[in-house]
C-alpha cells in the first residue's frame, strides 16, 4: 500500500493522483451526457444560421452584448410571463459557443426575434435613451457606420461545419439538407454560396433601412430578430417538453 | 501564542501532532475542526443522502436516477393528467395551473374571458384586474417602443394617450391592432416635386391645421393634393382629415404622429420638418402579437389601450 508520506514526497505522484482526483467530479457530471439520449428535445424548426445572422452573430460577441445579456429563458413562471417560452437545449444546438449566459443587465434575448420591428432596433442600437429613456445600454453608432466584411465568409462557414454545424460543403451534404430542412434553408445553408446568400438576404430584408449598403447593423439585426423564432411551440403539448427531464 | 507556550503546550500534549516526523524533530500539528463545523459538515453529507434519494440525481447507464416518493401530476394540453418524476419543467407547468397566483388571477381571468368589451369598461373590479395585469405586459412588450406611459416618440411610434387614431380607437379596431399588427406607409415623393411643389404642399398642409402660411403658395399646394401628382387625398382624403383603413393621418387638427411640427421653433422649421415627411416618406411597422401573446392578453392589453387614450 501507498503510504500518505510515500506521496507527500514524490511530487510526480502528487500531481498525477491530484489530477484523478479532482476529474472524478467533471467525468460524473459530463460524460453520461455524451450517453443519456433525452436531454435534446425533438422538435421541427431548428436551423444554423444563415450568412448574414451568422455575421450578427460575430458582432454580437464581438461588441459583448453577452455581458449584459442572456439568451437563456429559464423554466419559471416570471420568466415565461415576461418572455415567453423557456428556452430548450434544441434552440441552441447550432451555437457555437452557445450565449446563454447568467449576467443580465439587460433583459434576455432569447426571444427578442419578432418582437420589435427593424426600425426599432436600428434606432435604439444607436442611441438607446432616444427610445427607452432610462436605459443604461451603450450607443452602438458604428454599427450603422461600418461596411460588413464579410470576404471571409465561407472560412467561417467552414469553421463551424468542422464542429459539426450541418453547412454542406458538397452535393451530398446538400442533399442531406435539402431531405432536412427543405430547399430554401438547405439553399442558406451551401457554403459555395455564402457570399452571395449574405448579400442577397441583407438586400431583401434592409434591416438597416439603407438599402444601398450592407452594414453591419444589417447583420447584427438579422440576428436579432430570429432570436427564438425558429421553433413553432404551438405545435407541441406542454406536456411534451417534460418528457426530456 | 508565543513560540515558548508553543511548545509548552506540546509537550503537554494539549495540541497534538500529525505524528509526522521531518528532518527528525519537525512536526506538525493538528489543530481540530471546531465541532460545530464538524457537525455541519456531517449534516450537509446526510442532506445530500436525502436528496439523491427523493430527486434525480445520479446518472446510470444510458439514464438517471429519477428520485423516489416525489412526483408531479400537471395537466396537459390534451387535458390528462400526467404524473411524472420531480422536475423544474413539470414544476412550472404545475404553478401555472394550480400555483397561488394562477389560482387568485383564473377565476378573474375566466369572468374577464367570458366578457364582452363593453361589459368589462362598465365593471369597476374587472376594470381594476385589467389595469393591473395589463400594465406588466404592456411594460415588458409595449413600452419600449410606445414609451412606459404610452406617449411614443414623436416620428418613430405614435402617442396612445391622446385620442387621435391612426387605425381606429374602437375596441374592435384597437384589438386588430394589435393581433395583426399594423404597417403605416405613405410613399417619398422625393422624385415627384421640385422644391418649389415642395414649398407649396406642405404650405396647403400647414395651413390645413391653422398654421398661418403663404396664401399663394397654399393654393397650388391644394391642387396637388388634389391632383394626380400628388395624390394626397387618395388617403389622407380630400379634406385632409385622414383614412382610417389606410393609417394616415387627419391633417387638420394639428395633433402630429410623424412630422415634428410641436417641436419646431418657427414657421421655416415647421415647413421644413412637414417637408422631410413629404420628402421621405414614412414606413412604421407596428408588430403583430397574436403569435406572442395569447388571446386573452390582447383582449386585456385591448381594454387598457382604450382606457389610456380616448377610446372611441
Ligand atoms: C451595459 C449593459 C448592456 C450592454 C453591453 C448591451 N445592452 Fe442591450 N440592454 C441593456 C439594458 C439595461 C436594456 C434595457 C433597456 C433598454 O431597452 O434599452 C437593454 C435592452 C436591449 C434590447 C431590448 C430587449 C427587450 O426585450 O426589450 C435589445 C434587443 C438589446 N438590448 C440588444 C443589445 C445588443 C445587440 C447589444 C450589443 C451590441 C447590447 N444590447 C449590449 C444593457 C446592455
Ligand atoms: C417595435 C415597436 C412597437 C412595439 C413593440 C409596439 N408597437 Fe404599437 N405601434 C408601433 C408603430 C410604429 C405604430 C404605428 C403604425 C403606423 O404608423 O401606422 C404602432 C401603432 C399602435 C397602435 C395604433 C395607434 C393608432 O393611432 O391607431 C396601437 C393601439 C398600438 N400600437 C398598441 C401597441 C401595444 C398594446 C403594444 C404592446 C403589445 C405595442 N403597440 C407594441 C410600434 C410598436
Ligand atoms: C398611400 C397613402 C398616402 C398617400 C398617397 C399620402 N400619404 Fe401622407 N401619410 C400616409 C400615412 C399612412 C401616414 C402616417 C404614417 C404613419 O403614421 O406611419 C401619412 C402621414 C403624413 C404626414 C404626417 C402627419 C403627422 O401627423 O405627422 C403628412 C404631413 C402627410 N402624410 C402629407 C401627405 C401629402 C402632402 C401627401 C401627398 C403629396 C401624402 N401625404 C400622400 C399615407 C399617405
Amino acid at each position: 500500500m501507498i503510504k500518505h508520506e510515500q506521496i507527500e514526497t514524490n511530487a510526480g505522484l502528487l500531481i498525477a493522483l491530484t489530477m484523478i482526483v479532482i476529474s472524478i467530479g467533471g467525468l460524473v457530471e459530463i460524460v453520461p451526457l455524451f450517453f443519456i439520449e433525452d436531454t435534446i428535445e425533438k422538435v421541427e424548426g431548428v436551423r444554423p444560421y444563415t450568412p448574414l445572422e451568422l455575421r450578427g452573430r460575430d458582432i454580437y460577441q464581438r461588441e459583448g452584448c453577452y455581458l449584459c445579456h442572456s439568451q437563456m429563458i429559464r423554466p419559471f413562471r416570471d420568466e415565461m410571463l415576461r418572455y415567453g417560452h423557456y428556452s430548450l437545449a434544441a434552440e441552441s444546438q447550432y451555437d457555437h459557443p452557445f450565449q446563454w449566459g447568467s449576467k443580465r443587465t439587460g433583459p434576455d434575448l432569447g426571444r427578442v426575434g419578432g418582437k420589435y420591428s427593424n426600425e426599432w432596433h436600428v434606432a435604439h442600437l444607436l442611441g438607446p435613451r432616444d427610445v427607452v429613456p432610462g436605459s443604461i445600454m451603450p450607443n452602438y453608432p458604428w454599427l450603422l457606420e461600418n461596411d460588413l466584411p464579410y470576404s471571409d465568409i465561407q472560412d467561417r462557414l467552414r469553421a463551424l461545419r468542422t464542429a459539426g454545424v450541418p453547412y454542406s460543403a458538397n452535393q451530398e451534404e446538400y442533399e442531406a439538407n435539402v431531405e432536412r430542412f427543405g430547399e430554401e434553408v438547405a439553399g442558406q445553408l451551401d457554403i459555395l454560396n455564402a457570399e452571395e446568400n449574405l448579400v442577397g438576404q441583407a438586400l431583401n430584408g434592409n434591416y438597416d433601412g439603407n438599402r444601398g449598403r450592407i452594414t453591419e447593423m444589417d447583420a447584427i439585426v438579422a440576428y436579432l430578430q430570429v432570436l427564438g423564432t425558429m421553433v413553432d411551440f404551438g405545435q407541441y403539448d406542454q406536456g411534451y417538453f417534460v418528457e426530456f427531464r | 501564542m508565543s513560540e515558548s507556550q508553543k511548545q509548552d503546550a506540546q509537550k503537554q500534549g494539549a495540541v497534538q501532532t500529525t505524528g509526522h516526523a521531518w528532518d527528525g524533530d519537525l512536526q506538525e500539528f493538528n489543530n481540530p475542526l471546531p465541532n460545530w463545523w464538524v457537525w455541519s459538515f456531517y449534516a450537509t453529507v446526510v442532506f445530500a443522502l436525502i436528496y439523491w434519494v427523493l430527486y434525480p440525481a445520479w446518472p446510470v447507464a444510458s439514464t438517471y436516477t429519477k428520485g423516489v416518493m416525489n412526483t408531479i401530476t400537471f395537466t396537459n394540453d390534451a387535458g390528462e393528467q400526467v404524473e411524472t418524476h420531480w422536475n423544474t419543467r413539470a414544476l412550472l407547468l404545475r404553478d401555472m395551473q394550480e400555483g397561488q397566483h394562477a389560482v387568485r388571477s383564473r377565476e378573474y381571468m375566466e369572468q374577464v374571458a367570458a366578457a364582452s368589451y363593453d361589459e368589462i369598461l362598465a365593471d369597476e373590479e374587472m376594470l381594476a384586474f385589467t389595469r393591473s395585469v395589463a400594465r406588466g405586459l404592456f411594460g415588458d412588450n409595449c413600452a419600449a417602443c410606445h414609451g412606459a406611459g404610452g406617449a411614443g416618440v414623436m416620428g418613430l411610434f405614435p402617442n396612445l394617450v391622446d385620442d387621435d387614431w391612426l387605425w381606429g380607437g374602437s375596441v374592435e379596431e384597437i384589438q386588430y391592432t394589435l393581433a395583426e399588427g399594423r404597417m403605416g406607409f405613405m410613399p417619398a415623393f422625393r422624385e415627384t416635386f421640385d422644391d418649389q411643389q415642395l414649398d407649396s404642399v406642405a404650405s396647403y398642409v400647414l395651413s390645413l391645421s391653422g398654421h398661418e402660411v403663404d396664401a399663394g403658395l397654399a393654393a397650388s399646394g391644394n391642387q396637388i393634393f388634389q391632383g394626380e401628382a400628388g395624390g394626397c387625398y387618395y388617403c389622407h382624403t380630400s379634406e385632409g382629415t385622414g383614412m382610417k383603413s389606410q393609417g394616415a393621418p387627419n391633417l387638420t387638427d394639428n395633433i402630429w404622429t410623424v412630422a415634428d411640427v410641436p417641436g419646431a421653433q418657427d414657421h421655416d422649421a415647421r415647413m421644413a420638418a412637414v417637408k422631410k415627411v413629404i420628402r421621405e416618406g414614412v414606413v412604421r411597422e407596428m408588430p403583430a402579437w397574436q403569435d406572442r401573446l395569447s388571446e386573452d392578453q390582447i383582449r386585456l392589453l385591448t381594454v387598457y389601450v382604450h382606457q389610456l387614450g380616448g377610446g372611441q
